[in-house]
């Protein structure tokens, strides 16, 4: 949607001057933040950044590929138990959330089966399904959730010298950084550009050749590895897991961030999970009220701005490319 | 356009086919058609006729199917194939909808026809395909959905002739263009017959299909009908009755039924 006038600009990650600039300006913002932001709101930061590499994971499989999910929960509870078993086996933290990722990719595959044959509210009633008995088997199982007690996870000691916070936020700052990049690179890809053929025209991919079968369960794959390694991560912040961080509703959050952030938009993946942490915590003073006024910020979102928060960027950003002509 | 290659084998023969939706009803009932290499050939016949679901059939596109018969694409048996395989073999079908990728350029949609070439010559198809449609060029960094219908149709021929095809199969490619533009969409598939792509048609619009095509079938049922050059088709009165509009009698519903009584199918 974005003016693009060589295929050479296209190719290029960062394509304008003007773009580089605040690309730049952000980064600054966001790596100085322990500088003047409070320890809380550092925390809130955090998890902003591990939520949204899972948000970006699902927004590749929806926004992308077309192919609905609503059982992410399930993804992150298994990337996250995964990573808690893992790291109790005495695999270092690395390895673990490779294979947080690895076991939701294959899981993902597993999913992606149905949506061979089943599609929109379908293949939604399909995955969400696959979450609830997630969500259930891990409630029935002490030996995958580790009882009673839940699974601790222990922590990794901050380096540098960093404060306890300071590091939690930068360490998750780093992987953020690592997954944005890597999904502009797989959307400016020929994979990405067949997880947007299957979403616009499924019968027309086929006839020029993509295999429907490989890439509808690739974006799975990939989706899921990014909820994994999501989950991961949150294992790692919470140092802690219970079943009961990943139910229904955590699904429903999920795919909330991705529609209000904006569909296929990995910027707008972020702003969609920033939102989603965000709006609940600034509003945490009216207890009661959290979740009226998170139903009618997401109203309001998307009566003014139906593309999401990216499509409301991208306006922005259109109307100073121009500025002050108009 | 009929030049006498005959004798040489088929480039693509089906025989006898059937092909059922849900299994029971039949779309296609003992279908048999053979198309010879570098020409033109037109498949005609009403709504529900079976005329797309030929085409889906051929292009690998109805899981399963047919249940009965063989569909032979240069020595190759093609049925049942995945339709990236039949594609990898040179049929390419451009459906109905035209198949774009709305959301994605015209530049855009012409690279993903290229999925899966790694040869020298895409240069040159592109630039064939830009002295084809240079509207395709001018347009190229405009999305897909914006497009007018002839340059949605056109940027959709486009994309098939990326793939190289032996068999390019074009479902209605008339369908909501006005006459103008089908013409010149029409002109462009003269200028791909000439440059050696042979073409399977499928048409409601009889009169400008025959035009360009040496041989044509007519369809009714799932079953071929009527068959024959080009120029005998336009002869024939029964199709100049119902397909050309030519006949007189024909247009009161009285004319119609006995029409129907009288038909030689």
């Amino acid at each position: 949607m974005d003016l693009i006038e060589s295929y050479k600009e296209e190719l290029q990650l960062v394509r304008r001057n003007w773009t580089r600039a605040w690309v730049l300006g952000l980064l600054v913002i966001l790596l100085l933040l322990p500088l003047y932001c409070p320890e809380d709101w550092m925390q809130i930061a955090a998890l902003v950044c591990i939520y949204s590499i899972g948000v970006q994971g699902q927004n590749l499989l929806i926004g992308y590929t077309g192919q609905i999910s609503l059982g992410q929960a399930g993804f992150l509870a298994i990337g996250a138990f995964a990573f808690g078993h893992a790291a109790r086996f005495g695999i270092p933290w690395p390895l673990a959330l490779v294979v947080a990722g690895v076991v939701a990719g294959l899981f993902g595959v597993l999913v992606g089966f149905p949506s061979l044959k089943l599609k929109g509210p379908y293949l939604a009633i399909a995955t969400m399904g696959f979450g609830i008995a997630v969500y259930q088997i891990f409630v029935n199982s002490e030996l995958l959730s580790g009882g009673r007690m839940g699974l601790e996870v222990s922590r990794i000691e901050p380096w540098f010298g960093l404060s306890r916070a300071a590091f939690t936020y930068y360490f998750n700052f780093a992987f953020m950084l690592l997954f944005t990049i890597v999904s502009y690179n797989i959307i400016s890809s020929y994979m990405g550009r067949a997880f947007i053929a299957v979403r616009d025209n499924d019968i027309a991919a086929e006839v020029i050749g993509v295999n429907l079968t490989r890439y509808k369960l690739l974006s799975f794959a990939v989706s899921s590895f990014y909820t994994g390694v999501c989950g991961g991560l949150y294992a790692l912040y919470m140092r802690f897991l219970n079943p009961d961080m990943f139910t229904f509703m955590d699904s429903i959050n999920m795919f909330v961030a991705v529609i209000i952030g904006g569909l296929a938009s990995v910027e707008g993946s972020i702003m969609g999970a920033a939102f989603v942490l965000l709006v609940p915590k600034l509003f945490a003073a009216w207890k009661h009220l959290v979740p009226v006024i998170f139903g009618l910020t997401i109203l309001v979102v998307l009566i003014f701005e139906p593309l999401g928060l990216a499509g409301r960027w991208m306006k922005f950003r259109l109307y100073f490319r121009n500025w002050p002509l108009r | 356009m009929t030049t006498d290659n005959s004798k040489t084998p088929p480039l693509l023969s089906i025989q006898n086919i059937e092909t059922l939706y849900f299994d029971r009803i039949y779309a296609l009932h003992g279908l048999s058609l053979s198309v010879r290499e570098k020409e033109i050939f037109a498949v005609l016949g009403p709504n529900g006729a079976g005329k797309t679901t030929l085409l889906k059939t051929i292009a690998g596109l109805i899981k399963d199917q047919p249940k009965k018969g063989i569909i032979q694409f240069a020595g190759h048996r093609i049925h049942r194939l995945a339709p990236e395989r039949v594609s990898s073999l040179g049929i390419v079908y451009v459906p109905e909808d035209r198949g774009l990728f709305r959301e994605l350029t015209v530049r855009e949609n012409l690279e993903l026809g290229l999925w899966g070439r790694r040869d020298k010559g895409i240069k040159d198809d592109l630039e064939f395909c830009y002295q084809l449609f240079p509207i395709l060029k001018a347009r190229s960094t405009q999305q897909a959905e914006t497009l007018s219908g002839g340059e949605q149709q056109m940027l959709a021929m486009a994309r098939a002739m990326l793939r190289r095809p032996r068999l390019l199969m074009l479902d209605e490619p008339s369908l909501g263009l006005a006459p103008m533009i089908a013409k010149s969409v029409y002109d462009a598939l003269l200028r791909i017959s000439h440059a050696g792509t042979t073409i399977l048609l499928v048409e409601q619009n009889a009169r400008l299909a025959l035009k360009i095509a040496g041989y044509g079938y007519i369809m009714e049922a799932g079953r071929i009908v009527l068959e024959g050059t080009s120029a005998s088709l336009q002869a024939n009165e029964d199709v100049k009755e119902l397909y050309l509009g030519l006949g007189g009698e024909t247009a009161s519903p009285k004319g119609w039924r006995l029409y129907k009584k009288r038909r030689t199918w």
